[in-house]
């Protein structure tokens, strides 16, 4: 498809005099799914927030399947989907009147609302709680129902603010298999996340930003080779050979200091020959292993030598951008 | 299409209160409670017979009622705000109006029932009507009117005030003085001069004439016509002042 399905030039926002984004330029594909990463404060959830027409951009354009989201909002609002941080869905309702609520604000008849309803519910594994108030729901069936919500008109671009924070692992694969059937299907899916490894698992393009710049972007892949080199990994047959085949691999040429971690060590390597030296500097060292390997950095370790500094998480107490509180 | 979007969010709204026992039996019960404890331990005192201060009380009782009830309004609109239901709401295609304008319409639902529930009560301890057929179409529609005006106070407060703690407070405050210091539960005759200037320009007080005169047979036109003044004064600036902090905060 020629016309992206998100287009934005040059976005600029400030909160209260404080820079969140400097002229971002963003475009992904219809049935991409693209995810947007940085540190708290970064301005993803500006990018969404903006896009969602929730709040509007100080300066730059911003399209949404060619629809303007200043000039025409509720023109956007008609082609959206919005999954936020915190499961947007009425609590004191049930999880069928929630989507029959927002079927008919959509501007479906009765009778369409009540059949979209059930086949989302269905879909989304709900159909037996669907009577149930939802405050007597677990986290994940919340976040799979606020999912649901946000694909009642059947959207085109669909936002996922960090859609799976909070959840445990099982709902967490659970979200990612929906997303990528979704994208499977057509929609145009702008994710953005914290973790590293929920980019690097479902989007096919990845933007790094930091403080409302963008500092990478190209696929997972192409953002780990920008980390420079790749990833040795050694397990010593015994235990106690640790810090002796960490003496070894430390005089390898071209290599980071080796980092012990749980039995493994890791070390950053120039490129695949060093497995060949490592092999052979190990062996004459006399220390068996059991497992050697090298793979490129994850995401996490490109992400720390992009911005110089690691995926946060620790400072998720800090103020959301944007929000209404 | 606003309209059916309103009737949408009201009936979410009604659900809420449909769904919640507790709810259920406040918007039930303490328009009962108040009418028995203010009758039988005020009225001999204030009235000489519990019977003659049933009649007095009782057009104030409902303004009262009124008030107090739609401090729901402003919990309500505060609560959708602390979730992010908000932000969903805001995200698709339908009018901004319509979610105040829902949530005022399921309320003044609910200061009806109220209202039928403290009469019907009343008449079974002996109320008796005076205003005839008109006295009572006109008590009806001021009550909705009423209901109407509260409801846009109180929604401001529920999107001006951020915590539901302080929506609580503010609502007690307001709607407590207001009503105690007006002719709405006691003649105004026995207070000192100061509080009975205030009395006079309390809208509560012209609310509160303006149901006696209907229910009771008194005089009608001007304090009716006050009251529509400050029902539409108070829509007016309230409605407003409500929507364009909406729109601010949202």
């Amino acid at each position: 498809m020629d016309r992206p399905a998100i287009r934005t030039e040059g976005l600029t926002k400030s909160f209260c005099a404080k820079r969140v984004l400097s002229g971002l330029d963003l475009e992904i594909a219809a049935g991409t799914i693209f995810g947007l990463l940085g540190p708290n404060g970064a301005g993803k959830t500006t990018v969404v927030r903006i896009l969602a027409t929730l709040v509007r951009p100080d300066s730059g354009r911003a399209y949404v399947l060619g629809r303007d989201v200043v000039s025409q909002p509720q023109r956007v609002r008609e082609v959206i989907g919005l999954t936020g941080q915190y499961a947007a869905v009425d609590n004191q309702i049930s999880a069928r009147e929630n989507l029959y609520m927002i079927g008919r604000l959509l501007g479906l008849r009765p009778r369409a609302a009540r059949a979209r309803s059930s086949q989302l519910l269905d879909a989304f594994g709900l159909a037996d709680a669907a009577a149930s108030k939802v405050k007597d729901y677990s986290g994940g069936m919340r976040r799979r129902l606020d999912l649901a919500a946000s694909l009642v008109g059947e959207p085109g671009v669909l936002f996922l603010d960090e859609p799976t924070t909070g959840l445990d692992l099982a709902s967490r694969n659970q979200l990612w298999d929906m997303i990528r059937d979704l994208a499977a299907d057509g929609t145009a899916v702008l994710l953005t996340t914290q973790y590293l490894e929920e980019a690097d698992r479902l989007a096919g393009q990845v933007m790094v930003i930091d403080h409302g710049v963008t500092v990478a972007q190209g696929s997972p892949a192409e953002l780990k080779s920008l980390a420079g080199g790749q990833v040795l990994e050694v397990r010593p047959l015994r235990p106690g050979d640790l810090a002796a085949a960490a003496s070894v691999l430390g005089k390898l040429a071209g290599t980071s200091r080796p980092i012990p971690e749980g039995g493994l060590l890791t070390v950053q390597v120039p490129d695949e020959a060093a497995v060949t030296a490592a092999a052979r500097s190990l062996d004459s060292a006399g220390v068996p292993v059991s497992h050697l390997a090298v793979r490129l950095p994850s995401l996490d370790e490109a992400f720390l030598s992009i911005t110089g500094h690691h995926a946060d998480v620790c400072e998720t107490g800090a103020p959301l951008e944007g929000s209404a509180r | 299409m606003t309209l059916s979007q309103t009737g949408v969010m009201a009936r979410r709204n009604l659900l809420h209160v449909l769904s919640d026992p507790q709810q259920m039996i406040g918007m039930s019960v303490q328009p009962l409670m108040f009418l028995l404890l203010f009758v039988y331990v005020f009225g001999g005192a204030i009235s000489g017979s519990t019977r003659q201060y049933l009649q007095f009380v009782l057009p104030g009782l409902i303004v009262q009622g009124i008030g107090f009830g739609t401090t729901q309004t402003a919990l309500g609109l505060n609560a959708d705000f602390q979730r992010g239901l908000i932000d969903r709401f805001r995200s698709l295609p339908m009018a901004r109006s319509a979610v105040v304008a829902g949530r005022v319409t399921a309320d003044i639902a609910r200061t009806a029932w109220s209202s039928l529930i403290i009469v019907g009560a009343a008449a079974v301890l002996g109320f008796r009507f005076h205003g005839g057929l008109p006295g009572a179409l006109g008590a009806a529609g001021l009550v909705l009117a009423l209901g109407v005006a509260m409801c846009w106070v109180m929604a401001f407060l529920g999107v001006w005030l951020r915590s539901p703690e302080s929506v609580q407070a503010a609502g007690f405050m307001v709607i407590m003085p207001l009503t105690f210091a007006s002719s709405a539960l006691v003649p105004a005759a026995s207070m000192p001069g100061w509080l009975q200037a205030f009395v006079k320009v309390n809208p509560i007080t012209i609310f509160a004439d303006a149901m006696r005169g209907l229910m009771l047979g008194g005089p009608v036109a001007i304090p009716v016509l006050q009251a529509v003044a400050w029902i539409v004064g108070l829509s007016a600036l309230f409605g407003a002042l409500t929507v364009s902090w909406y729109r601010r905060r949202a």
